[in-house]
Parts: C-alpha cells; sequence; structure tokens
C-alpha cells in the first residue's frame, strides 16, 4: 500500500508539491488527473527518488517502509516502478543487456537468485510477443533510434519484466496513437491482480476508457482538490479543469 | 626563473641519456651511423620542452626528474607479469626490460621474425622527433616481423614486461619493424605491462604493401608508475589497410604517438583509441595522417575517460596532399569525465590541399549524463554498476570497432579490471 501523508515539494525556492495526500490500497489502480503544471510529473520524480527535488515536508511510505529515504534503486527493489513520460536513450548499452542487469540487481538486492541468459531471454521474449514488439527490440540500444509508441512499449516491458508492486505511469499515454495505446493499456491491464497497484498519471480522459481505475484523483496547483470514482474522469473530459479548480478555489 | 630552472632539469636528462650512449657505444649492434647521426640530433634537441607546439601539452618534466640506469642483472622472475598478460591464443614474442627472451616465447612459424638488435626500419624520421632519434641512440632489441606476399598469417603477440630491475629504474628503447608482403594479413596484438617505475621509449616502423591488411590491437597496460613514449610509423600502399586501435590504461606520464602515411590509392588507416586514466596520470594519443594519394580514407574515433586529477591529451593531424583527391577524412575526439579535477585538451588539425575532399572532425567533452544515470538507477541497478554501464557505453562505439574477438575480449577484460581497482 503507498500512503502518501502531507507531501510537500520544491525545486530549489519554488514549491511544486503543496501538501499531497493520497493512498493507493493493495491491488488497486489509481489515476491522478490535472492540467499542465499542477505537479503531476514532480509528484512521480519525488517517489521514485530523481535527484533535483527538495522533499519540504510531509512522508511517502510503500508497505510501511519510508521511500523518501531510500535511494533510486532501493525503491526499485521494493517494487516501485517509474514509467517515463520522456524514455531516456542509452546509446551503447543493448536492451537486452539493461533488462538483464536491472532485473538481476533488483533479484539481488531482494536476496533472490539471478536469472541466466536463456531465462531471461525466454521472459522476455514471452512479454515482448504479448506487447506485440519485434525479438530484435532487444538487440537494439536502449530507446535509441525507436518511435515515441515504441519508446512506451518499452517502458510497458520493462515493467512486464521487473514486476513491480506499484507502477507509477506518468502520461504514458501522451505521443501514443490509439493502437499503442490500446496495446500498452493491455499490458498495464495484464500486470493487474491482488498484489500490484498503479498510479497512472494522465492529462487526458482517453487512456482511462483501457486502464479502468479505482479512483481518480485531480491534482491542481499541488494539491489533490478533488477525489472519485471512474466517473470523475469523465466530468473533467466534459467541462475540463477550469469548472473543477475554481469550484476547489 | 623557473624557465631557466625547467630547461636545466631536461637538459640535465638529455645529458644522461648521452652519457649512456657514450658509455655503451662500443657494444651496440646495428646501424653504427645511423645512431651516431641520431645521437647528434638528439644532443642539439634534447628533450622537448613546452615551447614546441608538438609538446605543448605533454611536459616530459616528470620523466626528466627521474635517474633511469641500465639494469645490471636480467629479471629472471616475472611469472606475475606473464600472467597478467591477455588471453590471446597466439605465438608471442616477449621482451622483458626491452630484451628479447626467447625462453618466455613463441615463435611463429608462417612469419619471418629476426630477433636479438634494433629492427630500425626506414621510416622513423629521428631528425623530426628526439625521441625518436633517443630511441634510434639507444635501441638494444627489437622484432623484426616480415609476413610474405600473400600469406595470412593470423595472430601475433609481442609482450614488453617492463620492471624495476634489481632495484635500479630502467630505461628502454625497443625498436620493432614489421613489413606486410603484397596481399598479406597479419593481426599484431602489442601488449604493454609492467611494475614499478621505468621507461619504455618504443618505436615501430610499420609497412603495409599493395591490399595486405595489418590489424595493430595495443594493449597499454603499464604499471601506473611507469613512462611510456611509443612511436609508430605507418606506410601503406594502395589498397592495403592499418587498422589500429590503442588502448590505453597505464603508465604515469604515456604518450602514443601514430604517423601515417597512406601512400597509394585506396589505403585506409584506422587509428581508434580508448582511454581511462585516473589519479595523476597523464596521457596522450598524437596522430598525424597524411594522405598522399587520391581516394584514400582514415578514421579516428578516440574516445577518453577521465578521472581523478587525470589529463587527456589529443592532437590529430590530417594532412591531405594537393594530388590526393576523393579523400575521406573523419576524426571524432569525445571525453567524459568523472571529476571536477580532470582535464583534457585537444587539438584537432587539418592541412588540406586537394580540393575535392570529405573531411570532418569533431570534439566533445561531457560528464556522465544525470538523466541516464537516474533512468538506470529507478530500474534498480546500484549507482556505481550503472555509472560503470554509462562509461562501457560511451567506449563500446570505439571498442565494438574492434573486429578481432580475442582482442576486443582482453581488452574488455582489461577495462574491468581497470574498474575494480577502483577510482
Amino acid at each position: 500500500m503507498l500512503e502518501i501523508q502531507n507531501l510537500a515539494a520544491a525545486i530549489g525556492d519554488k514549491p511544486i508539491l503543496r501538501g499531497i495526500d493520497l493512498v493507493v490500497p493493495k491491488g488497486e489502480v489509481h489515476a491522478i488527473m490535472g492540467p499542465n503544471g499542477s505537479g503531476k510529473s514532480t509528484l512521480s520524480y519525488v517517489l521514485s527518488g530523481r535527484p533535483g527535488y527538495d522533499v519540504t515536508g510531509g512522508s511517502a511510505t510503500f508497505d510501511g517502509q519510508d521511500l523518501l529515504e531510500m535511494e533510486p534503486e532501493e525503491r526499485a527493489a521494493l517494487g516501485v516502478f517509474l514509467a517515463f513520460q520522456y524514455p531516456v536513450e542509452l546509446p551503447g548499452v543493448g536492451n537486452a543487456n539493461f533488462l538483464r542487469t536491472a532485473l538481476n540487481a533488483q533479484r539481488r538486492a531482494r536476496g533472490e537468485a539471478e536469472l541466466d541468459a536463456p531465462a531471461f531471454l525466454k521472459l522476455a521474449r514471452a512479454e515482448m510477443k504479448r506487447l506485440s514488439m519485434p525479438d530484435d527490440m532487444l538487440k537494439r540500444n536502449v530507446n535509441v533510434g525507436f518511435s515515441g509508441g515504441e519508446k512506451k512499449r518499452n517502458e510497458v516491458l520493462q515493467m512486464a519484466i521487473l514486476k513491480p508492486r506499484i507502477a507509477i505511469l506518468d502520461e504514458t499515454d501522451s505521443g501514443l496513437d490509439i493502437d499503442a495505446l490500446k496495446i500498452v493499456a493491455e499490458g498495464v491491464n495484464a500486470q493487474r491482480g491482488p498484489d500490484f497497484s498503479a498510479l497512472v498519471i494522465t492529462h487526458y480522459q482517453r487512456l482511462l476508457d483501457y486502464i479502468v481505475p479505482d479512483r481518480v484523483h485531480v491534482l491542481a496547483g499541488g494539491r489533490i482538490i478533488r477525489s472519485g470514482g471512474p466517473e470523475l474522469a469523465l466530468e473533467l473530459e466534459a467541462n475540463g479543469y477550469g469548472a473543477i479548480v475554481d469550484a476547489a478555489a | 626563473m623557473s624557465a631557466a630552472l625547467k630547461t636545466g632539469v631536461l637538459d640535465l636528462a638529455a645529458e644522461a641519456f648521452l652519457a649512456r650512449y657514450e658509455g655503451l657505444r662500443a657494444r651496440l649492434t646495428g646501424d653504427a651511423a645511423l645512431r651516431e647521426q641520431a645521437a647528434g640530433l638528439f644532443r642539439s634537441a634534447g628533450l622537448p620542452g613546452p615551447r614546441e607546439e608538438a609538446w605543448r601539452y605533454t611536459a616530459l618534466r616528470p620523466l626528466a626528474e627521474v635517474r633511469f640506469a641500465e639494469p645490471l642483472t636480467p629479471v629472471e622472475d616475472c611469472a606475475d607479469l606473464l600472467a597478467r598478460l591477455p588471453a590471446i591464443s597466439a605465438p608471442r614474442l616477449v621482451f622483458v626490460d626491452g630484451r628479447f627472451r626467447e625462453d618466455l616465447s613463441r615463435v611463429p612459424e608462417c612469419v619471418a621474425v629476426r630477433v636479438g638488435g634494433p629492427a630500425f626500419g626506414g621510416l622513423a624520421d629521428p631528425a623530426r622527433e628526439a625521441l625518436v632519434a633517443l630511441n634510434t641512440m639507444l635501441a638494444e632489441d627489437g622484432a623484426e616481423i616480415a609476413v610474405a606476399d600473400g600469406v595470412d598469417a593470423g595472430t601475433l603477440m609481442i609482450a614488453s614486461l617492463g620492471t624495476s630491475g634489481a632495484g635500479r629504474i630502467g630505461a628502454f628503447h625497443p625498436r620493432h619493424a614489421i613489413t606486410l608482403g603484397r596481399g598479406a594479413k597479419l593481426t599484431l596484438v602489442d601488449v604493454a605491462i609492467g611494475e614499478g617505475v621505468y621507461l619504455n621509449n618504443a618505436v615501430t616502423s610499420v609497412r603495409v604493401a599493395e591490399d595486405a591488411a595489418l590489424t595493430h590491437l595495443r594493449l597499454q597496460m603499464e604499471s601506473e608508475a611507469a613512462f611510456s613514449i611509443a612511436t609508430i610509423y605507418a606506410e601503406v600502399a594502395a589498397r592495403g589497410t592499418y587498422d589500429s586501435f590503442t588502448l590505453t590504461l597505464g603508465a604515469r606520464l604515456s604518450r602514443a604517438e601514430i604517423h601515417a602515411r597512406l601512400a597509394g590509392p585506396e589505403a585506409i588507416a584506422h587509428l581508434n583509441a580508448a582511454r581511462l586514466l585516473r589519479g595523476v596520470q597523464h596521457g596522450d594519443f598524437t596522430t598525424v595522417v597524411r594522405h598522399d594519394a587520391p581516394n584514400c580514407a582514415s578514421r579516428q574515433t578516440v574516445k577518453t575517460v577521465l578521472a581523478g586529477k587525470s589529463r587527456g591529451v589529443f592532437q590529430g593531424k590530417i594532412e591531405v596532399a594537393r594530388i590526393a583527391q576523393k579523400t575521406d577524412g573523419y576524426q571524432m575526439n569525445q571525453a567524459m569525465l568523472l571529476s571536477p579535477d580532470a582535464e583534457m585538451d585537444s587539438k584537432p588539425q587539418l592541412e588540406i590541399y586537394a580540393d575535392d575532399v570529405k573531411c570532418s572532425h569533431g570534439a566533445t567533452v561531457g560528464e556522465i549524463d544525470p538523466e541516464q544515470l537516474f533512468y538506470l538507477r529507478s530500474r534498480g541497478v546500484p549507482q556505481e554498476m550503472a555509472r560503470m554501464m554509462l562509461i562501457r557505453a560511451f567506449l563500446a562505439e570505439a571498442i565494438d570497432g574492434v573486429a578481432h574477438d580475442e582482442g576486443r575480449a582482453a581488452m574488455e577484460a582489461a577495462i574491468e579490471a581497470w574498474w575494480e581497482q577502483g577510482l
């Protein structure tokens, strides 16, 4: 279970998050929606430990463990996964090597046995087939020369292989056409179960047609100003953010 | 005051080398007139100082401050060093402190090898390079390697083991010559390792005849207290290839200087390099590619990783003669600084006298990309491993170009071992 209490964070002197309260129970998928500049991406980066953000107050725990005290790699081994809005290119690092290194580093950190190359390839190929990814994407350098859709699929592939306990999807729908969106959504839905929860960050309601959330939260000005069921996303789509933001102000 | 003092140190060191020559000359074998001429050149030139353009970034003062002496007794036990030689399944010629050691060598069959004296070759230019004059004056041993026309000679390793023999700081000046006949092929794995303080000042002449191909894989893994100067002259005839790769990991002060001349049409030269330096290491890679015929191609990809207070130098000159139309020249020099105290100096130079040529060059200096580092860490890769992955990735573009599997594996293993020793 992810528990965020009164979380405040700043970039330099500029406060971005101004007291976030959010609980994502085990097995649930929550959506965070909000206008540009509301702090959506900052929330995802603070939870995953990206340098450059100062936590100025509050707490964030996963299954009772203090996330904010941990290094990014420790959070990953605990089961936190961030699907990047802009996946990073790694020239000179092969995708297969990257995935296997990451998986085995997490397994080592958890005291589990590492996967040898054949076992890893079997796993990777099965997941790639599910995501309609050609085998040669394992041989290519990480995200180098990938189209926008391929990069997002590669994020979902990493998630499928690393099997996190909570995935934070930061605008995974941005830049995707409808076919790619469906594939990505299916990839996320395939992970759903009692031990998987997700925080789906999105600007648009469209993604939530395919990944139906248990709860929807509206983030504006660094605070969650409203929460509700999946119907809240439809309301936002119909009326825009303006009405809700004004009502909360 | 300080300038005068600097000159003084270099002068004293040059005098010591000249005194050594006076003491040894009766015993030195090979072309006495050539040595005498080189001694004269060295006497007037001395060790190059910082005011000489070619040595602007590399000060020889640390070398000049060392008192070198002849190792009195040959080193018998070098099992530790031998064990560190890369695993290459090939014949090998082993030199210890610059002297050929038949007992440690396995001489190849399909290659003519002569040892037991310097192989002067004919390409070196003692008048232009003072350290080549020094080598010519004092060279005692070396290998003359010749591959006959049409022969594919496979792989040969030539290994230099440097020691502080019997507690004395040695200086040795190996002199090798490699000749490939028409259509001949050879991969030469050229390894330098060692322990303690010494000077290895090697000169190698390479002649590649028409349609021949030499792959020259250089692994400079000298002691981090040693001084290493390697000057290579390569001349490539029509449709011939000189494909060299220099891995620099060792030596307190090193300079690899390669002069490649493309003498016949459609000749090719690759002068690629990967370097990892740390502590107070200084590594200089200087290249001069001379296009003297049309339709030739030269490629240089130089990647440098600098940690601690290390300093990297790359000087790359491409000369295109008027006759050398349709020249295709490429030079890319990239450095990654792992510390704010590290320094990289780059000097690309193009001198083009032909009008229909394609010559490109570029240089970048950067650090580990924090976005890439975070991406890896967010996937669970610990910070140090992530840094290593990104450094390897940075070097990959250069090292992946080494087609020789054992040679590339040896380089990767050497980098791995270097990394494990810590920055």
